[in-house]
């Protein structure tokens, strides 16, 4: 068989974007949070907030230096595989792409030194600063990226001459028709997947008799943030569903997967969309929905995917499904809010055991849905790089052979496995070794490395007080649960 | 379309070819500590060159970052030109840059599988300071273009030329490493350091020798600007081999400071003169600055921002280095 350059590109940066993107999702929501923490005890004086902040701001530090890294390859991934594409728009990508870097830079010299290692250094009120200038850092940072991709959704503010394209007015190619839905969806997503990580985690410590106090604080305060960020994207959602509704009707078609341009469309809850035969097989449908979702009408006229031609439609079955993922797991989120609510009664929230669980397992939820969303919007876009304008097959490096495309892509695989095994490793060492140990008491040089995981005192391995603490306090959990 | 006022093209050459010497100055040592690593006396040792570097080096690196962003909204058709002919070569690059970065973080962390970060730092900075060097020379070499495309193989940048340009900055990176390392240690680690530095010191001499003879006989432009007449350029040379002769010097006279002082130096007018070699061409050999450059109103938008941003970087920076300035311990980790 042939390599196909083109294809394996693709699988290439949808897996290295993917790996990449995990990681900012997760510390965006958590610089506010740590904010929000340091907020309260600089409001309340009360040592728990700064012993949660300090503990959660040793895993903001792991998490945010493996974005890093491999955020170092993605400011390449342009230029290797996409040369066609990097220097066609460079003259819009390239500046919003540096501002981001720029950005991150000013963000690290100025303000993540003093998060990390000032506590003890500068006025509290400054520490809180900082913590809330770094939260907003990460969304200035993310406001770049997504003006850059919404762009290549909704292209505006650009003139292509010899076919280049050149900036206009900077100020309609950047706040472009999709960037607002997209990046208020990516905000409240960056919150959930904070939340949903720190009410899984203080529910984990909650299961195992851990620090109960502090961590129910933790779970409590989370909660409420989840009531009300949960239900809001799914409004924030549909705000952005109908925006590409009105940009990329044939991506809505995808996600629907409604071939025809009919009125009455139904809104499908299962289906195998078959692109061969441009129909849906194993239909279960709810009548008339989706046209009343996309149109606010019943009988409202929904733009099919035989608007455009059969090979610029977009791979259908993955978009249509990843689709389903995510809003699965968006009412799932809804739920367990709602839920966490009506446990507040007798406090029983701090200790179902079967709720305490279920948190647990959503923390991983929220970077499913992500991906799921990410790449529905991306694929939806499929075949084009810029929407309608240009596509991959022209962005594509001519140069770029299927081997060596297949090399890299292998190789990436490997490097990444390796890498992250170690970071997601020494992650759950932090989490295994918790709240309780952590004394700053040697910080006093004030000679400290201002590097993110330095920040991070948990040991490679494990050492004997530790295993036994946490064996211990399984055993007693496997006891109590054999009690009842 | 209004004719700018002022061509910004030089300022950008400029941010870009500092932001180059920035990282290959700061990275290189901290790169070149790692290549050394095998070699310390001890484990001690090895704990001192970690925490010499420890404050500083992701710092180093993010000037990387900002050179390949910075390049792509600058000077576009290096970015998508370089990134397409040096495709194998910036896997490896980035490949051994993220194993290095991570063993770092870890390998302070670790206890018994210590040996296993300590190869993988090595190996990582080695691998990336060969691509490095290899891409030197593939510039050096030039690139072979049509229509504003890299038109060449995946292995055109592996050539007998390269691998002595990869070699050349691995002693380089090595050298740089030595000598901050005698300015940062004391006792037997810095006698180790004084002792390995000229023998680096004499690697580099021959493979600059060796690259300074071959470029004009394989490009007759290079040839053309160096022995076209008398010119003040001969300066950059003579300059680098004065800061050659301080290193060897200075070291003999146990020195503390001035050999690293003097292989900064020795880079920079290597550097000068590389670019003295080939300017104007930034895609050699067919493309210029100005072919290379995108819009006007582009190189403005993002210029405003740096201009904000650059100072406030450098006085960071300049900052850490004065706050983890002296002589590191053994036993007195900064992690």
């Amino acid at each position: 068989m042939e390599l196909d350059p083109l294809l394996l590109s693709r699988i290439q940066f949808a897996f290295v974007v993917s790996f990449h993107a995990i990681f900012p999702v997760f510390t965006i929501g958590l610089a506010s949070y740590i904010a929000c923490l340091e907020g309260l005890y600089y409001k309340t004086g009360n040592k728990d907030w700064e012993r949660l902040s300090k503990f959660w701001i040793q895993v903001f530090a792991v998490v945010f230096g493996m974005g890093v890294v491999s955020g170092i390859v993605m400011a390449f991934q342009f230029g290797t595989n996409w040369s066609n594409f990097a220097y066609t728009a460079a003259n819009f990508l390239g500046p919003v792409l540096s501002y981001e870097v720029v950005t991150a830079f000013f963000l690290e010299a100025a303000f993540l030194g003093v998060l990390l290692f000032g506590r003890d250094k500068v006025p509290q009120g400054i520490h809180f600063f900082a913590a809330c200038m770094v939260a907003l850092g990460t969304f200035i940072s993310s406001f770049w990226i997504l003006s850059a991709n919404s762009w290549m959704h909704t292209p505006a503010g650009v003139e292509v001459r010899d076919g280049l394209y050149y900036v206009a007015s900077w100020s309609e190619a950047i706040f472009n028709a999709s960037l607002w839905p997209r990046f208020f969806h990516m905000a409240l997503a960056s919150f959930l997947t904070g939340g949903f990580v720190v009410a899984g985690v203080s529910a984990w410590y909650l299961l195992r008799k851990r620090d109960v106090e502090l961590h129910g604080k933790a779970l409590s305060m989370t909660l409420w943030l989840l009531l009300f960020i949960a239900p809001a994207q799914v409004v924030v959602g549909d705000l952005h569903g109908l925006n590409t509704f009105e940009n990329q009707p044939t991506k809505v078609a995808a996600m629907e997967g409604n071939w025809e341009t009919s009125s009455g469309v139904p809104l499908l809850l299962f289906a195998i969309p078959d692109q061969e035969n441009q129909t849906n097989h194993f239909e279960i449908a709810v009548p008339k929905l989706a046209s009343f979702i996309l149109t606010h009408d019943w009988d409202g006229e929904v733009p099919g995917l035989n608007e455009v031609p059969v090979d610029e439609q977009p791979p259908v079955a993955i978009v249509f499904w990843a689709f389903r993922i995510m809003i699965a797991i968006g009412i799932a989120m809804v739920a367990v809010a709602v839920t966490g609510l009506f446990m507040r009664r007798g406090q029983r929230y701090l200790t179902a055991p079967w709720f305490l669980n279920t948190l647990r397992l959503m923390a991983v939820t929220p970077f499913i849905a992500v991906l799921a969303g990410w790449f529905v919007t991306e694929l939806g876009r499929a075949p084009w790089l810029i929407y309608e304008q240009f596509s991959h097959a022209d962005g594509l490096t001519p140069s770029l052979t299927g081997g060596m495309a297949l090399f890299t892509l292998i190789g990436y695989i490997l490097v990444y496995a390796m890498i992250f095994s170690a970071g997601l490793y020494y992650l759950m060492r932090v989490l295994r070794t918790g709240a309780e140990q952590h004394d700053y008491g040697y910080d006093k040089s004030g000679k400290r490395p201002k590097r993110p995981l330095s920040v991070a005192d948990a040991d490679w391995e494990e050492d004997d007080e530790t295993r036994s603490k946490w064996n211990t306090t399984a055993q007693d959990l496997a006891d109590e649960q054999g009690a009842r | 379309m209004v004719e700018p006022v002022f061509d910004l093209v030089y300022i950008w050459a400029g941010i870009i070819a500092f932001g180059v010497i920035m990282y290959v100055l700061m990275d290189g040592f901290d790169l070149g500590l790692g290549m050394l690593f095998p070699f310390a006396p001890d484990e001690d040792a090895r704990d001192v060159m970690m925490n010499s570097i420890a404050p500083v080096w992701d710092g180093n690196e993010t000037w990387l970052i900002l050179g390949g962003t910075g390049l792509l909204a600058a000077f576009p058709l290096v970015y998508a030109v370089f990134l397409p002919a040096l495709y194998i070569g910036v896997f490896l690059l980035l490949a051994g840059l993220i194993f290095r970065g991570v063993a770092f973080e870890f390998r302070f962390k670790a206890k018994s599988s210590r040996y296993l970060w300590n190869w993988s730092f090595t190996i990582g900075s080695t691998v990336a300071a060969f691509a490095q060097g290899a891409v030197v020379g593939a510039y050096i070499e030039g690139f072979e273009t049509q229509n504003m495309q890299y038109v060449g193989g995946a292995f055109d940048w592996l050539t007998p030329f390269t691998v002595l340009t990869g070699l050349g900055l691995v002693a380089g990176y090595a050298l740089l490493g030595a000598t901050w390392l005698i300015m940062k240690s004391e006792g037997y680690i810095q006698a180790w350091a004084y002792k390995i530095t000229p023998w680096l010191l004499l690697a580099v001499l021959v493979v600059f020798a060796l690259i300074s003879v071959w470029t004009p006989i394989i490009d007759p432009f290079v040839a053309d600007r160096w022995f076209g007449g008398v010119s003040l350029i001969w300066i950059l040379p003579i300059l680098a081999l004065l800061c050659a002769y301080r290193i060897f010097s200075s070291v003999r006279q146990k020195r503390n400071g001035t050999p690293f002082l003097a292989t900064m130096g020795m880079f920079i007018f290597t550097y000068l003169g590389l670019l003295a070699s080939k300017f104007p061409y930034v895609v050699p050999p067919s493309y210029t600055l100005w072919d290379a450059s995108s819009a006007h109103e582009s190189q403005l938008f993002l210029l405003i921002g740096l201009l904000f941003v650059i100072p406030f970087v450098l006085a960071y920076t300049a900052w850490t280095y004065w706050v983890f300035r002296g002589k590191v311990k053994a036993g007195e980790g900064y992690h």
